[in-house]
């Protein structure tokens, strides 16, 4: 299957681990994607807050470049961007008005939806069992929180994946590379998301939250799939730090890179390095794998 | 033949917009019209007095009144024409109001569709047939469909007018969801203690045959002359032989397969089983899907125990035929669950409060069941999954109830009040426990209901608070409960103990099933439709069957009781004459020209079309065609329009009366 | 509709007014034409729904979103109190409430709203008409930083995070926020100093330019 992707702009640059663990993985499962040509932004938080009819012709700019190039599906591994595009996918499809103004803008004529795909659905579509196949590194010792966040299964009649309050496609996912899911309350409590520079004080004390309870649930690490919640999670464990002396660094992982360490690659070429918390997952996690 | 026209102001409400007068002088010079009048209140006395007089004095063959919808005031005018001589179907009324004034503001305009109306009511009377009223038998003995107290109270007060009663309940027992009840609001009485005696008296009433266990399979026939086929589920004990010792149920040893669904899972029960200790009839039931003999042929311990011989593995369900001439339909209701659904569901689940994950988080009849004395807690409060007493309790009201995004958009009614009552138990019982409400409004109509209400609050010190909650989840065995006070307008977390989720009554699960098997309309929920919402709330729109209760929808106790007196009082009515005078507006067959194509048959939603077979002198059957059986008719129409050889008239509204009144447009 | 029977009660009323700093707030504005809030022949309650397809009167106050709302607690009022004030024709309260522009758009209160009203989509269009009639934003950094994304998707086509950064420290003279962080990022790598053009930023000028204007 060809699939059309969109990294957006997160995964050139703050979260490029996210980018560089999914090629990586992908590669090695079989999966072969063609990048959008020319794709741009698909205009975030910032545009849809200030200016619907910005936002939608920033989304659907890139859906159109993707038709365009014969493309019938966009993987979106953020899950901002995923929510963006479908949602504006969406918006256009079911009101005439924007979907006017929106081709006028563009020039352009919408006349087939193109499947939007998440990272989820990725992994699950191309098989979980290839990832159990595959598996080379014991994982047994990882107790993951995954962390769905807000706007990978919302809104639920939009998305149609999974459920929006009690979803377990990720645990799934996780629990193919071998690793142990816990059951936890945050799955899908929201991180403070775009707030993460104007108003750093809420997503800390979010943050903190969600860190809290995948720590009382048992977890040893957070397992993520969207560069916005990793930001927060991750990055802002520095800032938590003074505002709560007694948190201590926990360790973030982006999906893509929980099953790269499945399927034995290394931690560096991974990009897991590049993370903030500074947390050797080697060590740890995988000592408590031998452990237990 | 000579007609007579009345043409009714009704006060204002016509005259405003009509030319009242016009329209009579106008009506005068139409052929066949020997007298035409108009007057202020044409249903009123004087005003029936004036068309008697009309009709002696001009020797009138037919009237047409124009005034309000005929749903007003045909009756009174046929009655009018009746008492001067004249056959009630010769009466036609011209609807001025609702069709006419009622929708229109300009004089004239209206003044001329007045005008139409009248002329086609004229030439349609001027073709109408003295028709005279059919008498069909009524068997006068009444099937309740139902056991809990809403069939209780309608089969003894139509057993107490001396009637026959077939009562039917699904269940081992009767009772129903008021046997499970801990107390009643607003008196906070024993629910039990009010009902077995009710019970008791069904069981010995000479006039009752209760059939517990059993199910209506078809039900053919129409008013006064139903037949109704009941299967009588096979319960594995001999009915005459038992005699309710119970040792069978203490000695089976399946302890911990099935839940007790009587105290909605909160406990298990033996394979044979009771309900609970005052069931009617005190006869056990096995239940066949965890009996160990069903399974391997082995065990065998309840024959074994029972001296009476009263254990029958081999019973097989009874099919029972009775002949009724009224059905009371009263099968009450369920309780939403907020457990996920399937994609085809009208119903959502609350993934947000955990789709019933957590132990403790109860719905309304499970916490009955706890606050109970006979209950599994024997009446104290305590967490099903640690027997802890909660020292914190939050109630929701509202679950399923009033939320479109999840199916169901009416209000439950009755959740208000059972959360006050069931807060105030709690705290009668744990005296240094908190209850927190959380509600939309409270909706407190009712007799002592507002001050029952208020005394939760000012004396047993609940606490209420506006807003709906938005999520519920466990931590560190407590139950965190995120709502918004919205009077305060601020947040608030609960750390619960214990949840109740007061949820939606719904209907029973096999209410569409059981609907379509008796011919009764009902709702997009499942709620059996009533024939008029206001003035005939205990009939459903098939002649002969009437409704009590929560099958109609949400009810409590008073007006499910009520509502099954006046579902009996129908019944008896009914019963008060040996033959049912039923009106001659039904359609008819004519056999010569029938082709026997039966699409009268899929389309009439009676099921008054039969088949009819038509034989020569010889006796021998030379075609089929079709009959309907004018008790059923209800004088729809549906037949008429769909026949295609014209082979079927429905009387007093016929072709040619049709034809003529559009051709005098 | 309503809203001129609600005009007089409010004369009247002055106690439903959320906080006395917004009623002061407003009237000060009022003396300045250039930024006053012009009630149009539309009105602002007709303009939400013309923009988000869905009638502001389907809401019943039962304050399920304001429950679950995971920045509740930082907001002045809560979410279902702004939908009340458009519901009631208390525009200005609405509009310079900080609510919307705090909402973080997670989707919590519309996947469980129980009259399936998108109160995020709402929130989106309160933002909206609030810039669009000129009100000053309260929530300054919020605003700020959503320009200074904007700012960047306009001249590159892409969010380039560095020039974000830096622009949002310019816009708001913030300038030791985040400096345990963007050091960091230079050091990993993971900031790249010079911006990523797109091909086609002619095509996304375009595009803002078309959809700056007044809706």
């Amino acid at each position: 299957m060809r699939y059309g992707y969109f990294p957006g702009c997160s995964l050139t640059s703050s979260a490029k681990e996210y980018d560089i663990s999914l090629r990586k993985v992908t590669d090695k499962l079989g999966i072969t994607f063609e990048e959008i040509n020319d794709w741009s932004c698909c205009g975030a938080t910032s545009a849809h807050v200030t200016n619907h009819k910005l936002s939608a012709a920033l989304a659907m700019r890139n859906i159109m470049l993707a038709g365009q190039q014969g493309l019938d599906n966009i993987i979106a591994p953020c899950a901002a961007c995923y929510n963006r595009l479908i949602i504006s996918q969406n918006e256009v499809k079911n009101h005439s008005g924007i979907r006017k103004e929106t081709e006028d803008l563009l020039s352009v004529k919408f006349e087939k939806d193109l499947k939007i795909i998440n990272i989820l659905e990725l992994f699950l579509k191309s098989g979980l069992n290839k990832i159990t196949e595959k598996r080379k590194r014991e994982l047994s010792g990882v107790k993951a929180a995954c962390y769905y966040g807000c706007l990978l299964v919302r809104p639920a009649a939009i998305t149609k994946f999974d459920d929006a309050e009690q979803p377990e496609s990720m645990e799934k996912i996780v629990e193919a590379t071998g690793a142990y899911a816990v059951d936890w309350n945050y799955k899908t409590e929201c991180c403070g998301a775009a707030h993460s520079i104007s108003r750093r004080d809420i997503v800390i004390d979010l943050s903190k939250k969600i860190i809290d309870d995948a720590i009382a649930h048992g977890a040893n690490v957070l397992v993520v799939a969207c560069p916005m919640c990793h930001t927060n999670l991750d990055m802002r464990q520095r800032a938590m730090k003074r505002k709560y002396p007694e948190h201590k660094n926990f360790p973030v992982l982006y999906l893509t890179e929980l099953i790269g360490l499945s399927l034995g690659m290394d931690e560096k070429d991974l990009g897991i390095d590049l993370h903030y918390s500074n947390f050797k997952y080697a060590d740890t996690l995988m000592n408590n794998s031998a452990k237990g | 033949m000579k007609i007579g026209v009345f043409v009714c102001h009704c006060g204002e409400n016509i005259s405003s917009t009509v030319d009242c007068l016009r329209v009579a002088d106008l009506c005068k010079s139409y052929s066949g019209v020997e007298y035409s009048v108009d007057y202020k209140y044409m249903c009123s006395d004087p005003g029936q007095k004036l068309i008697k007089e009309a009709i002696h004095k001009y020797d009138l063959d037919a009237i047409v009144v124009g005034s309000c919808s005929p749903h007003m005031h045909e009756r009174t005018f046929r009655n009018a024409a009746v008492s001067a001589g004249i056959n009630p179907f010769m009466v036609e009324i011209a609807n001025l109001r609702e069709h006419c004034s009622w929708v229109h503001d300009e004089i004239e305009a209206s003044t001329r569709k007045a005008i139409e109306l009248m002329r086609m009511a004229i030439e349609k009377v001027k073709r109408d047939k003295p028709l005279t009223k059919i008498n069909v038998p009524v068997t006068k003995r009444v099937l309740v469909i139902g056991g809990g107290i809403a069939g209780i109270q309608a089969a003894l007060d139509t057993a107490n007018a001396g009637y026959e009663v077939v009562l039917v309940e699904k269940e081992p027992s009767i009772g129903g969801h008021m046997s499970q009840l801990s107390e009643t609001f607003p008196t906070l009485d024993c629910s039990q203690c009010i009902l077995t005696p009710r019970m008791v008296e069904v069981h010995q009433h000479p006039r009752i045959k209760l059939m517990t266990y059993s199910e209506v399979e078809r039900v053919e026939g129409f008013i006064g002359n139903f037949k109704v086929t009941i299967r009588k589920k096979a319960r594995h004990i001999n009915e005459e032989n038992c005699s309710g010792c119970g040792l069978c149920i203490t000695k089976c040893p399946i302890k911990k397969k099935a839940y007790n669904s009587f105290e909605e899972d909160l406990a298990f029960r033996p394979a044979v089983y009771v309900p609970f200790p005052q069931a009617i009839p005190n006869i056990p039931v096995i239940d066949e899907t965890v009996c160990t003999y069903y399974k391997t042929g082995k065990c065998g311990m309840c024959l074994k125990v029972c001296d009476r011989e009263a254990i029958d593995f081999g019973q097989k369900d009874t099919i029972h035929v009775a002949d009724v001439g009224a059905i009371i339909v009263a099968t009450g209701y369920k309780l939403y669950n907020i457990e996920k659904k399937s994609e085809d569901s009208i119903y959502k689940g609350y993934g947000e409060y955990g789709y019933g994950k957590y132990r403790d988080i109860l719905d309304g009849l499970q916490f009955e069941r706890i606050a109970s004395a006979s209950g599994p807690t024997s009446g104290e409060i305590k967490r099903p999954s640690d027997g802890r007493v909660p020292k914190k309790l939050a109630f929701i009201q509202c679950v399923g109830s009033r939320d479109d995004s999840k199916g169901i958009s009416y209000c439950s009614k009755i959740c208000c009040m059972y959360t006050a009552k069931q807060a105030m138990l709690y705290r009668h019982k744990v005296h240094d426990g908190e209850a927190y409400i959380f509600y939309m409004d409270i909706r407190a109509g009712g007799k002592m209901y507002e001050e029952f209400v208020r005394r939760a609050i000012e004396e047993d010190k609940v606490k209420y608070i506006r807003g709906r909650v938005s999520r519920i989840y466990e931590e560190n065995g407590k139950y965190i409960v995120k709502g918004e006070d919205t009077i305060a307008g601020m947040p608030v977390e609960i750390d619960a103990d214990m949840v109740v989720l007061a949820t939606a009554m719904i209907p029973q699960d096999d209410a569409g099933s059981l609907a379509r098997k008796i011919g009764i309309p009902y709702d997009k929920y499942g709620f059996f439709n009533e024939a008029h919402p206001k003035l005939r709330p205990v009939e459903s729109t098939t002649a002969g069957i009437f409704l009590a209760g929560a099958c109609q929808s949400p009810k409590d106790i008073p007006e499910s009781v009520s509502m099954a007196s006046a579902a009996a009082s129908k019944a008896i009515i009914l019963f008060a004459n040996d033959t049912l005078e039923r009106e001659p507006v039904v359609a008819k067959v004519n056999e010569d020209i029938c082709a026997g194509c039966f699409y009268c048959m899929k389309v009439c939603p009676f099921g008054a079309v039969e088949v009819k077979d038509v034989k020569d002198m010889n006796g021998i059957v030379y075609k089929e065609v079709a009959y309907i059986n004018q008790g059923v008719c209800q004088g729809c129409g549906t037949c008429t329009a769909t026949c295609l050889s014209k082979s079927i008239e429905l009387a007093g509204f016929n072709n040619e009366e049709i034809f003529a009144e559009i051709a005098a447009l | 509709m309503t809203s001129d029977i609600l005009k007089d009660a409010k004369k009247l009323q002055t106690s439903f007014i959320p906080s006395g700093n917004f009623k002061e707030s407003f009237k000060e504005k009022e003396h300045d034409k250039n930024i006053s809030i012009q009630i149009h022949e539309r009105s602002v309650e007709d303009e939400i729904t013309e923009r988000t397809f869905q009638d502001v009167s389907l809401c019943y106050q039962c304050g399920k979103c304001s429950a679950g709302c995971p920045v509740r607690y930082y907001m002045d009022i809560a979410p279902n109190k702004v939908v009340r004030l458009i519901q009631l024709g208390y525009y200005e309260e609405a509009l310079n409430s900080d609510t919307p522009w705090l909402c973080a758009g997670c989707l919590a209160c519309s996947v469980r709203c129980p009259k399936e009203f998108d109160l995020a989509r709402f929130m989106d269009a309160v933002r909206e008409i609030a810039l669009e009639k000129g009100v000053e934003i309260k929530q300054v950094n919020i605003l700020k930083f959503h320009n200074a994304f904007l700012d960047q998707i306009k001249n590159h086509g892409r969010s380039y995070e560095a020039g974000l950064v830096a622009d949002y420290k310019m816009k708001t003279l913030d300038l030791f926020q985040d400096v345990d962080s963007a050091p960091g990022m230079f050091l990993k790598g993971k900031l790249i100093l010079l911006p990523h053009n797109i091909k086609n930023r002619k095509e996304i000028k375009r595009i803002f330019k078309k959809t700056s204007g007044k809706n």
